[in-house]
C-alpha cells in the first residue's frame, strides 16, 4: 500500500482526498483569515525559535532536511520547530497562514509557486537581504525572482532524463535511444508480454505537465502558444507511444512515484523521471539501470528540461526574526550543506562548479547535469499565470491520451482555455 | 442575528412548559433558555453561517493569492459565475454530476433494497454476514478508494484479469485511463460506498412492518412479487423518502472517491462540480471562481434538503 500512496517528493497527485471537501474549502480558507495567527512564526517574541515547513515526506528526504536544518540552526544559534505537510495542502496552508500574517519564518517551497508567493508581499527579499546567488544556474535563480527581487533560493535542482534497464537494453541488443524515432523503436522492440516499452506519467496535474515539457519544449513549443505546430509534434509522440501500445494506457493515472514503482518492477523498460528516484532505485541491488538525457526530435536540437526543485524562503516577521533566519538560510546554501543535502537526495546542487564536480564523480547523475544547463524554470514565459495554463496542457494531454481527440484538437481546446 | 429574536421561541417552548412547574419570573425564564440556546447559535454562526457568508463573498470578488495577504480583494460583481457558465468544462462537469448522483442513487437504492429483504428473512449466518455487508461503510475512503484503484488498474487489476478469465472481455478495459469509462468505474465505486447505508436504512424499515401482513396476504393467495409491490414498497414509503433525499444530498457533495481514484480525469471525463471547484481554487488559484461553483452546489444541496424537510413534516404530520 505504502508503494502507491507514497510519492515523489516533487509531486503529490492532485488532492489528498478526504480532508477537503471543495465546498467547504473557500470558506474555511477565509474562515482562518480572521482566525488568530495559527502560531507559526508571527511577530513579536524572541527570535530563539524560528518555524519551517516543506513537503518533503518520502525517505530518505524526509529524515535528511531536519538533520540539515538542526545543524545549521545550531550554528546560528537558534532553535527549529519543523513541520512537514503533504504536497496538496502545502499551498493551502501557506495561503492560511499568509491570510493570518503568520508566515513560517523558513519554508521550502516548489520554484513555479514562487512567484505566486512572492506577489502576496509576506517574503522576505533576500537579495535586499544580501544573499548571493553568484554561480548559481541562472534558471534556478531566476526562478527565484519576482519583480526584480530575489525571494527564493534553491540549496539544489533536478530536472528529467530517461531511465533505461540495462538487462533488457542488453537482451535485445540495443543502445539507448537519442532521437525520438529511436525512442519508438526501441520501446517497440522491448513490448513484450505484460512488460511496456516506456514508461512516464501524464497525471492530470501540474506533475504530468512537467513530465511533458521536456519533450514540449525540446520540440520548440511555447507555452505562450499551445497549439504551435511544434506542440502538436510532441503530443503526437506521446499519443502514438501509447496507441501503439508501447507505453500503458494507465498513463494517464501514473504519478511519477508509480512510474517509477512500474520501472522498478520490470513493468516498463524505460521511464522518464528525475534523479530524487535515485535513492530508492539504488537500494534495490538486483535493478541494473542507467540514465541517458530526454530524446531530441532530430539531430542537432537540444534537450530542454524543465527545473524542478524548491526554493528557500524568508516570511515577514520582524528584523530580528528575519535576520536570523536569512541567516539559516545563508547556511543551508553553503557550499558543503547544500552539497551533501544533493548528494542524499538526489539532487543536483545549484552551484554550477559543484554541480560539476558531482558529475564528474557520479556516472548516473552526468545525464541530469548536463541537462540542468540548459533546462527552463517553468514560470519564465508566464510568471504568475503558469498553473492555469499548465491544467490547461495537462487536460490536453490526457484528451489525447485517454479521449481518442487529435493533438491538433486538444490543444486548441487547451490554448482557448488557458486564454479564457 | 440578535438574542431577542431567538429569544422568543425560546421563551414560548419555555412557557409552554411551565404550567404544572414551579411558578418562576418569566424573565428568569427566558434569560435561561437564551443562556441554553446561546452556545449551540455562537457555534452555528461561527462554523456555519460565517463561512457561508464568506463563501458567498468570495464569488463575487476578484480573489487571487495575494488576496490572502492583502485582504483586497475587488468586487467583480457576477465576473466569476459568468466566466464558470462560459468554462469549456462547465456543461460536462453538471452532465457527469447529474449522471453519477442518478447512477449512484438508482443502484445503490435497489442493490440496498434487495439486501435489505433478502436479510429480512432469517437464516443461519445472516446476522453476521449482514454486519460484514457494512465494511465498506466502516473503512476509510482513502483506504477503500486506494484498494479499488488496483482492482480497476488496467493491466495489473484483478477486475480485468477476472473478465479476460471468463472470457466476457476480448482485452483489459482502461477502466480509469479511458475518457469512456471513468465515469462509469467512479459511479461503480461509490455504489459499492452507499449500499450499506441504504440496506440498513431500508432494514430498519422493513423490521417495523408487521408480519401479520404477509401472512394476511399470503393466507389470501398473493405471491411473494405481489406482496412485495402491495405491502413491503408502499409502506417502506416514508422510510424511501429518507433515504433518497440524504443519498442524493451526499452524492452530490461526493468527492474523495472521485479524487483518490481519477482526480476527476482523464481530461475532465469524471469531474463532478466538487472536484471541479478544487481544481479551480487549488490547482489554478481561482478561488474567487472556485467559491462561485461551491455556492452553486450549496444551493442544490439546499433546493433538496428544503424538499426532504417538507416531505419528513407532511409525513409526521399525516402521522399524527
Amino acid at each position: 500500500m505504502s508503494r502507491l500512496l507514497r510519492t515523489s517528493r516533487l509531486f503529490r497527485p492532485a488532492a489528498r482526498p478526504g480532508t477537503l471537501a471543495a465546498l467547504a474549502a473557500a470558506g474555511a480558507l477565509t474562515l482562518a483569515a480572521c482566525g488568530t495567527g495559527s502560531g507559526a512564526g508571527g511577530s513579536g517574541g524572541a527570535p530563539d525559535t524560528l518555524t519551517e515547513i516543506d513537503y518533503y515526506d518520502a525517505a530518505p528526504q524526509n529524515t535528511q532536511l531536519p538533520q540539515i536544518l538542526d545543524e545549521c540552526a545550531a550554528r546560528t544559534g537558534v532553535k527549529i520547530k519543523h513541520q512537514q505537510v503533504p504536497r496538496a495542502q502545502f499551498m493551502p496552508k501557506l495561503l492560511q497562514q499568509a491570510s493570518a500574517r503568520s508566515l513560517p519564518d523558513l519554508a521550502l517551497i516548489d520554484n513555479p509557486d514562487l512567484q505566486q508567493l512572492a506577489a502576496t508581499g509576506g517574503l522576505v527579499s533576500l537579495s535586499r537581504a544580501g544573499l548571493s546567488t553568484e554561480g548559481l544556474y541562472p534558471s534556478i535563480v531566476q526562478a527565484g525572482q519576482y519583480q526584480g527581487q530575489t525571494y527564493g533560493i534553491a540549496p539544489g535542482v533536478n530536472g528529467l532524463a530517461l531511465y533505461y534497464n540495462t538487462d533488457l537494453f542488453t537482451q535485445a541488443g540495443l543502445k539507448p535511444p537519442t532521437t525520438w524515432d529511436e525512442l519508438t523503436a526501441d520501446a517497440r522492440k522491448l513490448t513484450r508480454g505484460s512488460r511496456y516499452g516506456v514508461a512516464f506519467s501524464a497525471v492530470g496535474t501540474e506533475e504530468g505537465t512537467f513530465q511533458f515539457e521536456p519533450f514540449f519544449w525540446t520540440a520548440g513549443a511555447s507555452l505562450k502558444a499551445l497549439d504551435s505546430p511544434q506542440a502538436v509534434q510532441a503530443l503526437t509522440l506521446w499519443k502514438d507511444l501509447v496507441g501503439s501500445g508501447s507505453a500503458s494506457k494507465s498513463v494517464v493515472t501514473w504519478t511519477q512515484a508509480d512510474v517509477n514503482d512500474q520501472f522498478m518492477a520490470g513493468n516498463a523498460a524505460m521511464m522518464v523521471n528525475g534523479p530524487w528516484q535515485l535513492p530508492t532505485l539504488n537500494a534495490d541491488k538486483k535493478l541494473h539501470f542507467g540514465v541517458v538525457p530526454i530524446p531530441i526530435p532530430g539531430p542537432g536540437a537540444k534537450p530542454v528540461t524543465p527545473l524542478g526543485g524548491e526554493v528557500w524562503t524568508v516570511g515577514h516577521s520582524n528584523a530580528a526574526r528575519e535576520a536570523k533566519a536569512v541567516a539559516v538560510v545563508k547556511c543551508l546554501l553553503g557550499h558543503d550543506e547544500s552539497a551533501t543535502w544533493s548528494k542524499d537526495a538526489g539532487y543536483i546542487p545549484s552551484n554550477q562548479r559543484a554541480a560539476a564536480q558531482l558529475a564528474a564523480s557520479d556516472p548516473q547523475l552526468a545525464a541530469f547535469v548536463q541537462e540542468v544547463g540548459t533546462a527552463k524554470a517553468r514560470t519564465t514565459e508566464l510568471g504568475t499565470d503558469y498553473p492555469k495554463v499548465s491544467q490547461a496542457l495537462a487536460d490536453a494531454i490526457q484528451a489525447a491520451l485517454a479521449g481518442g481527440t487529435s493533438p491538433e484538437k486538444a490543444l486548441s481546446q487547451a490554448q482557448s482555455a488557458a486564454r479564457n | 442575528m440578535s438574542t431577542t429574536v431567538q429569544g422568543r421561541p425560546a421563551a414560548v417552548t419555555a412557557a409552554a412548559a411551565a404550567p404544572g412547574g414551579r411558578s418562576r419570573g418569566p424573565a428568569r425564564a427566558r434569560w435561561a433558555a437564551v443562556a441554553f440556546v446561546a452556545p449551540a447559535w455562537l457555534y452555528v454562526a461561527g462554523f456555519y453561517l460565517y463561512p457561508l457568508a464568506s463563501s458567498i463573498r468570495m464569488g463575487f470578488q476578484d480573489y487571487t493569492v495575494s488576496s490572502f495577504y492583502t485582504g483586497v480583494a475587488p468586487y467583480v460583481g457576477w465576473d466569476n459565475y459568468s466566466k464558470v457558465l462560459h468554462d469549456s468544462h462547465f456543461g460536462r462537469t453538471v452532465l457527469n454530476t447529474v449522471v453519477f448522483t442518478a447512477g449512484s442513487l438508482v443502484f445503490q437504492f435497489a442493490l440496498g433494497l434487495a439486501l435489505a429483504v433478502f436479510f429480512n428473512r432469517r437464516f443461519p449466518l445472516g446476522g453476521p454476514l449482514r454486519s460484514l455487508l457494512l465494511v465498506p461503510w466502516l473503512l476509510p475512503l482513502v483506504v477503500s478508494g486506494t484498494a479499488w484503484r488496483w482492482i480497476l488498474d488496467t493491466d495489473s487489476g484483478v477486475l480485468n484479469h477476472a473478465l479476460l478469465q471468463l472470457h466476457l472481455i476480448g482485452h483489459p478495459v482502461p477502466w480509469l485511463a479511458s475518457t469512456h469509462d471513468a465515469l462509469t468505474a467512479v459511479t461503480l465505486v461509490n455504489i459499492w460506498v452507499g449500499i450499506p447505508f441504504n440496506m440498513v436504512i431500508l432494514y430498519g424499515g422493513l423490521q417495523s412492518i408487521p408480519g401479520e401482513l404477509y401472512e394476511a396476504a399470503a393466507l389470501d393467495g398473493a405471491g411473494g412479487w405481489q406482496r412485495f409491490r402491495h405491502i413491503t414498497l408502499p409502506l417502506l414509503r416514508p422510510v424511501t423518502a429518507v433515504v433518497l433525499t440524504l443519498g442524493l444530498i451526499y452524492t452530490v457533495k461526493v468527492f474523495d472517491v472521485i479524487m483518490i481514484l481519477t482526480q476527476g480525469g482523464p481530461a475532465g471525463s469524471s469531474q463532478t462540480l466538487t472536484t471541479f471547484a478544487y481544481n479551480l481554487s487549488f490547482q489554478q488559484l481561482e478561488f474567487g471562481r472556485g467559491a462561485a461553483v461551491g455556492n452553486l452546489l450549496i444551493v442544490v444541496a439546499v433546493v433538496f434538503a428544503v424538499v426532504y424537510l417538507r416531505a419528513t413534516r407532511e409525513q409526521r404530520q399525516a402521522g399524527r
